[in-house]
């Protein structure tokens, strides 16, 4: 049974403690295992063991890392603004755990008698909380930044909030496509509305084809995926903690505790970009085609499943991303989000919008096949009229290029050049002392 | 009210009036910002309290944004350890802002209590009637969209004005790119690799021995400008028999 906003106004007051509370432990259960997840996958991409020693098979290296943390010495710089260099990584925590408190986990279920939705709490507009705060996350970082007291920190907390503000625009306008399509910004309507999908007829086979806004929605999907890696300054956009210009970026100056923090709030922020894009474009908590088969997929505890498993599909390619892609260059990446992400998005944005009118105003057929025409016409005719760069000539041969280079260019050894063997090398060769393997190891 | 909205009124307005003042109050640009965030988070609480929550969250991400900015502003303009002297430039400056403060705060607060006197809450009910955003969404797009667009326009011309103002205009080839620099780098006359250590290529050890070119020239930068360049003698260059 889909739930209702009604739903989450009817639950009881130990309920929602208990989702709560759920969501709370799940979430740090979630990020020991995706640490661990992304060691392993990623050594195993880099043919290397990656962590096997704690545990069974190296499954309890993260938890005892996370024990291990907050025993540390704690080191605060003096020049540090005590106050805010406290509150700082508190702000980083509470926002990400915020933020998973309207994420559908699955459909109505009972708990203790009480018929309750998977899913903490939802409102009109719970998409907007969850940007609402991932904006106040900013403030975690670029606080930690200045309150530090050192420059690394400051030009990292700096990059990272320029970054995670240009990254957030493209990111909202991505999901805007899913409320026009969904007509909704509550995540349990907007999981409903990817519920049905259309029953699909190939090659003889009958099956239901996905309602998830991935497929629909493809350009909106990728946006947000890509917008998705820079909001939670991950590779190849980890421009904040470029180890080679910045150490650790923002958290250079953080030990203890408190990075511990920063540490949890990185990973849940990765975990809760997963999970809405599960929520928006992957159909959320219903299960996909070959499940759906078995009638009883998408009812009860099941859907949790689902979901999970959608996560760490998600999880996966942020660590596929990681271990595969190099770092972008600052300008290179802002170039990136502001001339390219954005606009494309706008022009899809206006494109759907149009195909939404159309398909919903009573135009006459030949009226709105003609204005489709016109507006493929227009399209075909700008790709084809666009003035086309010159062609380029030929390269030239070694020999051309030798001869063309100006006097005082950086001398070349002839090209026919055979360098002798050294005649102190064939010399030394030939005194030394042939190695005597059968001779006794004592006289050495 | 509520007592569940009483309780969240009594909670947090203190909270706001306290942010308002700290921000006025605080000597660090940065701490006023601070404070400035925290009376804008009561505030948009209080809107999704009254029934508004697409304007209590569009409240947060807009002034956590907007304040965001101006953090930035402060960091870039001011520097971090700046905070206000406590001189007064202008004498009588910091009473004569009390009393005017407190008098404009004065004629603001006894208008509008006394104009909405009479006045009932109706509550947002009747027009939360068919959703909150889809009302506010009815009413940008019908009855102010005029409105709305004139306030964007004039949005994008502060914008596009700023960013002229502040906008240097730089011929094409003014600012050398990557693709120049790197052009430069490899330009005859400048040796983009590291300059070749003494005696490469060379028949001895010394100091003294300039590099060779791979094309068999001396390297006039490989060694110190104090010293000669000249090739050593064949019993100078002879072996020492320590090369074992």
């Amino acid at each position: 049974m889909d739930p209702t906003l009604q739903t989450f106004e009817n639950d009881v007051w130990w309920i929602a403690l208990i989702k709560v509370l759920g969501v709370f432990v799940l979430l740090l259960l979630l990020t020991l295992f995706t640490i661990n997840y992304e060691r392993k996958v990623v050594a195993r991409m880099a043919v290397r063991p990656g962590p096997n020693q704690v545990g069974p098979k190296g499954w309890l290296q993260s938890l005892t890392d996370g024990l291990k943390l907050p025993f540390k010495e704690e080191i605060i710089p003096r020049t540090a603004d005590k106050v805010i260099y406290f509150i700082a990584p508190v702000i980083s925590a509470t926002c990400a755990f915020t933020a998973f408190a309207v994420i559908p986990f699955g459909p109505v279920v009972s708990i203790f008698g009480q018929q309750t939705a998977l899913q903490v709490t939802d409102v009109p507009v719970s998409v907007l909380v969850v940007l609402a705060c991932s904006s106040l996350g900013i403030y975690g970082v670029v606080l930690a930044g200045w309150a530090s007291g050192s420059t690394y920190p400051l030009l990292g907390g700096l990059r990272s909030s320029a970054q995670m503000i240009s990254y957030e625009v493209a990111m909202g306008l991505s999901i805007v496509a899913v409320f026009m399509m969904s007509g909704s910004m509550s995540t349990s309507e907007i999981v409903a509305a990817q519920g049905d999908g259309r029953e699909v007829s190939l090659f003889g086979l009958d099956f239901t084809a996905p309602g998830w806004y991935a497929v629909l929605l493809a350009p909106s999907f990728v946006i947000y995926a890509i917008s998705a890696v820079g909001e939670t300054n991950r590779a190849p956009f980890d421009l904040p903690e470029a180890e080679s210009e910045l150490v650790g970026g923002f958290h250079t100056e953080y030990s203890s505790f408190k990075f511990a923090l920063f540490f949890l709030a990185e990973y849940i922020n990765m975990i809760t970009v997963s999970a809405l894009c599960t929520t928006l474009f992957l159909g959320g908590w219903h299960a996909t085609w070959p499940i759906t088969l078995w009638s009883g997929a998408n009812t009860g505890w099941w859907p949790m499943l689902w979901f999970l498993a959608k996560v760490l599909l998600c999880l996966f390619v942020f660590i596929w991303l990681r271990a595969t892609l190099p770092r972008m260059r600052y300008d290179q990446f802002m170039r990136f989000g502001w001339k390219v992400l954005i606009p494309v998005n706008l022009v899809w944005i206006l494109l759907l919008a149009t195909v939404r009118v159309l398909q919903t105003s009573d135009l006459e057929a030949q009226t709105r096949f003609t204005l489709i025409g016109a507006a493929v016409l227009v399209v075909v005719l700008v790709a084809v009229l666009w003035p086309s760069g010159k062609k380029a000539a030929p390269a030239p041969s070694l020999a051309e290029q030798i001869a063309a280079r100006p006097q005082g260019s950086f001398p070349l050894p002839p090209l026919d050049l055979q360098v002798p063997p050294s005649p102190r090398v064939a010399r030394q060769v030939a005194e030394r002392q042939p190695a005597d393997v059968s001779s006794d190891r004592s006289e050495v | 009210m509520s007592g569940g909205e009483a309780t969240l009124f009594w909670i947090l307005a203190p909270l706001a009036v306290i942010g308002a003042l700290g921000m006025v109050l605080a000597r660090n640009a940065v701490h006023s910002a601070l404070w400035l965030v925290c009376t804008m988070l009561s505030l948009g609480v209080f809107y999704v309290a009254q029934a508004g929550p697409f304007i209590g969250m569009a409240q947060i991400i807009v002034y956590t944004g907007a304040i965001m900015m101006l953090f930035l502003f402060v960091l870039m303009l001011v520097g971090r350890d700046a905070s206000d002297s406590l001189i007064e430039t202008l004498r009588g400056q910091r009473v004569a802002a009390i009393v005017l403060g407190v008098g404009f705060a004065g004629i603001v607060g006894a208008g509008l209590s006394r104009a909405l006197a009479g006045t009932g809450a109706i509550g947002l009910d009747a027009a939360n009637e068919n959703g909150n955003l889809q009302g506010i969404a009815q009413l940008l797009f019908t009855k102010y969209v005029f409105a709305f667009e004139v306030t964007s326009a004039l949005l994008i011309s502060a914008a596009v004005g700023a960013m002229i103002l502040a906008h240097v205009e730089r011929a094409k080839g003014e600012k050398p790119t990557q693709v120049d620099r790197m052009k430069a780098r490899f330009a005859p006359g400048s040796y983009p690799g590291p300059k070749a250590g003494p005696g490469i290529f060379a028949t001895s050890d010394s100091v003294a021995t300039p590099a060779r070119l791979p094309d068999g020239t001396f390297a006039e930068r490989s060694i110190s400008k104090i010293l000669p360049v000249r090739e050593l003698t064949s019993e100078e260059s002879a072996l020492k028999g320590t090369e074992k």
